[in-house]
């Protein structure tokens, strides 16, 4: 593949301290006597997708959620946007594995949920709700229950409610693992449109190593006992040639392949 | 569908009263009338009034301890299962009041609070307060943690989230709690006029068995359980009305 000198120096430069939307700095937690994070320290640059992805026991959704604010940790610091946070803020949204949708409101509500608490008036709210219901797809089905709708649908349900608050950063936590496989890949190709268009900032846990290099434009590789980033991988796939042909570049071959000999020692 | 619930419903009542009639005729007792006989005492006690002047008299302290059953103890369980100080300060009081034999506790209540209505509303109140407590706190520390979280990571405060997520959550539970508090309210209810002091349904009760007018005994004892019947249906209506989705469980389930 021939790369202007431009184009090569952009994709092997190293993000500038102004592109970084949320920065953690030697953050620790701690539960009881289980150190489940030490001195750990990443930066998640503005627009990309970076995934904590690594194997169970391996803290990432802790890291996920002292992020959201949704955990303290017991030192360090978290900045986001430039300012150092300690709970949860308007300008971040989480993705929850098991959806956590309010069974007895509709999808409608759900979607408006996030607005709702902040205070937004009825109107407005479900205006806004109503062009993301029908970003995710899910047009017809305002008025359906959780309980009406497949898996995939659910997760769409919690993918339009975090994208209704335009919050700038996007935490998913496993937001795909408890659907079917095809779903998935779906899914997949979604977040990574997604990413293409919305000018938002990605931080996606996942146990996946295929997921993970097929999204994300950077990995951190976090390993257990003590919990610690490994490594930084950034895959430089071509993901010009359409989506379909991902899995099947070299690149994209190899850093899975590098991935699991890095993991394969810290699965029983 | 609706239609065969129902053509269910009138098959299984004609079944019962059925079999009260043919029990009634042979006789399986001489204290036992048949259904027929019953329901003849029960349109002459309604055609004469006096089933109605019973009932004004049996509602007072049914209603009255019903209704403070259900705040105070929706109110009291809510405290309960959010806080774990409050848990261990009142729990064993409820757990305690639900174990112990109420009919025992009738002669202190007297003592204490005379044989007027103040002691039928305290009898109505210990059969039906700790179920619907118990139920209500069990329901709240069972409130599914990552809605909770969903609603603290979109900026919900405490309030909010006590009112949009844990009430709702638990609803189902509260309102099998006040089912059950509700018919143990009943038994109380009738409990106390026939302890206490017969006054009401409990008197048309104990009157009719002790001059052997065993159809009007039994006619009292029927209105009773269809009052209860038609009181819980009620509940039920309640509760699919407020909260619609909720029927059909959680999600994630």
């Amino acid at each position: 593949m021939v790369m202007s000198q431009t184009e090569s120096a952009f994709a092997n430069a190293h993000p500038t301290e102004q592109d970084i939307a949320v920065s953690i700095r030697g953050v620790s937690k701690n539960y009881g006597a289980v150190e489940a994070l030490k001195d750990m320290s990443l930066d998640f640059p503005r627009g990309q997708l970076t995934s904590l992805l690594g194997p169970s026991g391996c803290g990432k959704t802790t890291l996920l959620k002292i992020i959201a604010g949704l955990l303290k940790h017991d030192s360090g610091e978290i900045i986001v946007n430039g300012k150092n946070v300690t709970g949860p803020g308007p300008n971040r949204a989480f993705v929850f594995q098991d959806f956590a949708l309010l069974p007895w409101a509709t999808v409608m509500r759900n979607v408006a949920f996030g607005l709702e608490l902040r205070g937004v008036p009825r109107s407005e709210r479900e205006d806004k709700a109503e062009k993301y219901i029908k970003g995710v797809g899910l047009a017809g089905f305002e008025n359906a229950y959780p309980h009406e709708l497949s898996g995939g649908m659910r997760q769409r349900v919690g993918l339009a409610r975090a994208l209704s608050v335009d919050a700038n950063v996007l935490l998913l936590d496993e937001p795909f693992s408890a659907v079917d496989e095809q779903t998935r890949r779906k899914f997949q190709e979604d977040l990574l449109s997604l990413v293409a268009n919305e000018k938002k900032t990605f931080i996606f846990v996942t146990h996946s190593i295929e997921e993970a290099v097929y999204c994300s434009d950077q990995i951190a590789l976090l390993l257990p006992r003590p919990s610690r980033v490994h490594e930084m991988i950034r895959p430089q796939i071509d993901r010009s040639k359409g989506v379909d042909n991902i899995p099947r570049e070299p690149e994209y071959l190899d850093i899975v392949d590098q991935i699991w000999a890095s993991l394969r020692a810290y699965v029983e | 569908m609706q239609n065969r619930a129902l053509y269910l419903k009138v098959l299984s009542a004609l079944l019962v009263f059925g079999a009260w009639e043919i029990a009634g005729r042979i006789p399986v007792s001489y204290a036992f009338p048949t259904f027929l006989e019953s329901m003849a005492a029960l349109a002459r006690m309604t055609f004469d009034g006096s089933i109605f002047v019973a009932y004004a008299e049996t509602l007072k302290p049914l209603v009255v301890g019903v209704a403070i059953s259900t705040f105070l103890g929706i109110g009291f369980g809510l405290w309960i299962g959010l806080s774990a100080r409050f848990d261990w300060l009142f729990s064993p009081i409820f757990i305690v009041m639900q174990a112990a034999p109420l009919a025992a506790l009738i002669p202190l209540l007297v003592m204490a609070y005379g044989i007027g209505l103040t002691s039928k509303v305290f009898v109505v109140c210990i059969m039906s307060m700790p179920v619907i407590v118990l139920s209500t706190s069990s329901a709240v520390r069972n409130t599914p943690a990552s809605m909770k979280e969903m609603a603290k990571s979109f900026l919900a405060k405490d309030y909010e989230i006590l009112l949009k997520i844990i009430i709702p959550a638990a609803s189902p539970m509260i309102f099998s709690g006040l089912r059950l508090g509700v018919s143990a309210g009943f038994i109380g209810a009738i409990l106390s006029e026939l302890k206490i002091t017969p006054t009401g349904v409990g008197d048309i009760i104990s009157y009719s068995r002790s001059i052997a007018d065993y159809p009007s005994m039994y006619a009292a004892i029927f209105s009773i359980i269809v009052l209860a019947v038609l009181f819980l249906n009620l509940l039920e209506k309640t509760e699919n009305y407020l909260f619609k989705g909720n029927d059909r469980g959680y999600v994630t389930d």
